[in-house]
């Protein structure tokens, strides 16, 4: 009789050949990068008190809104909210949702900047942040060129020149609804999450960095380069 | 054997690691709770102000509401100095419009790849597609067959015409001229137009569907009807332009810096016939800056140097005091 059980015990070749695989070395990669209490974690430093650090959560709040009446209002396609009241109020909610993003993303920002939040090898945090901040902006204006209303004519018209003049305008027609619909509902949006996601692993990853030291203008310290914290040697 | 290089600390780039202590923190619970918030206030948002929707304009409500405005756009159009027409890549090949930076034209160099032809597309062809009417067959055939200068001549003609044109009893009257059959031409695209047929024979000019109206909108905002409704809703260039919606919304406030140039010097006066370019140009700095601001030396100090950080940080500085 032959049976489908496996034997579970396994030889010594056998687990050398298992730690030798790319799925175990990528496994073992990514726990080394990012174990699980770093990147779910239930303790924080203590000097994360400010109100300032709750805009970076409202951003993906607002960002989790947009998608999911996005959503919504792709389910019966660009033309139901001009008839429909249900549609017009889903609309409404995708545009605050917007609004509100920007205000909290650009918040977020400025705290950032003014924590100096790339400190200690954390730069690539920092540009992941920016460039997500540079296409939500493609991303937003994608969609008020594709509200099919007076509105997009109006941005889209007025919008032509500029990115005509950088020769861009001949790939990307701003004009063209359809091209602009598909950028709005796919290939920006697939940027934005992924971009978004790209960050925060980064913040899980590197931490939140500390308050600056008092004195901090004394420069007489050396740091050894390499090292993840920048550690004063 | 790990390679270590000694380096200067510097406040700016580097960091000692926390050393202080950490409290519990329940970043699970914290995003759900943002995220009610925000839904709560999207929604009080939406239920107090909704979304602007204003109708977009047509050829056929433009034509309807203006036909004098039409016809003075259709005859601009059909010889060739309608803003459209004059544009330069990527619509069409027209010496010494596009924009440069010093030297250099990005939209010269890439060349037309949206081909444009208003006479053909906006006026010839859609006649075309006329087939019942024997005077504009025979309009057409004679301006087909005529030379461009004889052309030419009828078109100048009509120009001029057109600019005293009146509508009486819904009907567009055009002063009387030597403007052989373009009088027709533009009075049967008019009402081609006020039917609604010119919307539909611009959009489906090679196929049954259509997603593609750079046409019909590279058209409407030819004439000076629809420019005229944008800078009635406050909506134009000198008005902080694109990033304007109509009625009392925020619109694109994030693109503030972008319109901020095109109200200012140079690029409103000595810079102003390569502004867009200039600006276009002027921003992709700014946002390569932006991206690499922890390596710009200067800038990446202004943290520390304002001071800032006390106030971000009060309670942790107040702790050590």
């Amino acid at each position: 009789m032959t049976t489908l059980e496996h034997d579970t015990s396994s030889s010594p070749e056998e687990d050398a050949e298992v730690s030798k695989q790319w799925t175990t070395r990528i496994r073992r990669r990514l726990v080394e990068m990012l174990p699980p209490e770093r990147l779910i974690p239930d303790r924080q430093p203590s000097f994360l008190s400010s109100w300032i650090y709750i805009f970076g959560a409202l951003t993906i709040g607002a960002l989790a809104i947009i998608i999911l009446t996005g959503m919504v209002l792709s389910l019966e396609g660009p033309g139901w909210w001009h008839t429909s009241s249900l549609g017009l109020f889903v609309n409404s909610m995708h545009l605050w949702s917007v609004e509100l993003f920007f205000f909290c993303m650009v918040i977020h920002l400025w705290g950032k900047f003014f924590m100096a939040a790339w400190r200690g090898n954390r730069q690539l945090t920092w540009i992941t942040g920016a460039v997500t901040f540079l296409v939500s902006v493609g991303a937003a204006f994608t969609g008020y060129v594709s509200q099919t209303n007076f509105d997009s004519q109006w941005i889209a018209t007025q919008a032509k020149d500029g990115i005509n003049s950088t020769g861009v305008g001949a790939f990307f027609n701003v004009l063209n609804f359809g091209q602009m619909l598909m950028w709005h509902i796919v290939l920006l949006p697939v940027g934005v999450l992924f971009l978004t996601g790209l960050h925060i692993l980064m913040v899980r990853r590197r931490g939140i960095v500390p308050p600056f030291e008092d004195g901090v203008n004394d420069k007489s310290e050396t740091v050894a380069s390499g090292t993840q914290e920048g550690t004063p040697s | 054997m790990t390679k270590t290089k000694e380096r200067r600390f510097n406040p700016d780039r580097d960091v000692n690691p926390w050393k202080g202590g950490y409290r519990p923190y329940d970043i699970a619970k914290e995003i759900v709770i943002c995220f009610v918030v925000m839904l709560v206030l999207v929604v009080g948002l939406a239920i107090v102000f909704g979304s602007p929707d204003d109708k977009a304009v047509t050829i056929q409500t433009w034509s309807n509401a203006n036909q004098v405005d039409f016809a003075q756009t259709a005859i601009t159009e059909l010889d060739g100095t309608s803003a459209t027409a004059q544009y330069g890549p990527p619509y069409n090949n027209v010496a010494d419009v596009s924009q440069k930076i010093g030297p250099f034209s990005p939209e010269a160099l890439v060349g037309v790849h949206i081909p444009v032809n208003t006479a053909q597309d906006f006026v010839i062809g859609p006649l075309e597609t006329v087939t019942n009417s024997p005077v504009l067959t025979m309009a057409l055939n004679q301006f087909n067959a005529a030379s461009p200068s004889q052309q030419a001549n009828w078109e100048s003609a009509y120009a001029t015409a057109v600019q005293k044109a009146k509508v009486f009893h819904n009907v567009l009257v055009v002063p009387l001229a030597r403007y052989g059959p373009v009088g027709i031409m533009i009075r049967q695209l008019t009402d081609m137009a006020r039917s609604g047929a010119l919307d539909t024979s611009m959009i489906n000019q090679d196929h049954f569907y259509g997603t593609d109206y750079t046409k019909s909108l590279l058209y409407v905002a030819d004439g000076t009807y629809f420019s005229d409704q944008g800078t009635a809703l406050h909506l134009s260039g000198g008005q902080w332009g694109m990033m304007n919606e109509t009625g009392n919304f925020p619109g694109q406030a994030w693109l503030w810096l972008y319109s901020f140039w095109y109200q200012i010097p140079p690029f409103t006066t000595a810079w102003e016939p390569n502004a867009d370019i200039l600006v276009s140009v002027l921003m992709m700095i700014l946002s390569v800056l932006l991206i690499l601001v922890p390596f710009v030396p200067g800038v990446r100090s202004i943290p520390r140097w304002s001071r800032v950080y006390r106030l971000i940080w009060r309670d942790h500085y107040k702790g050590r005091e």
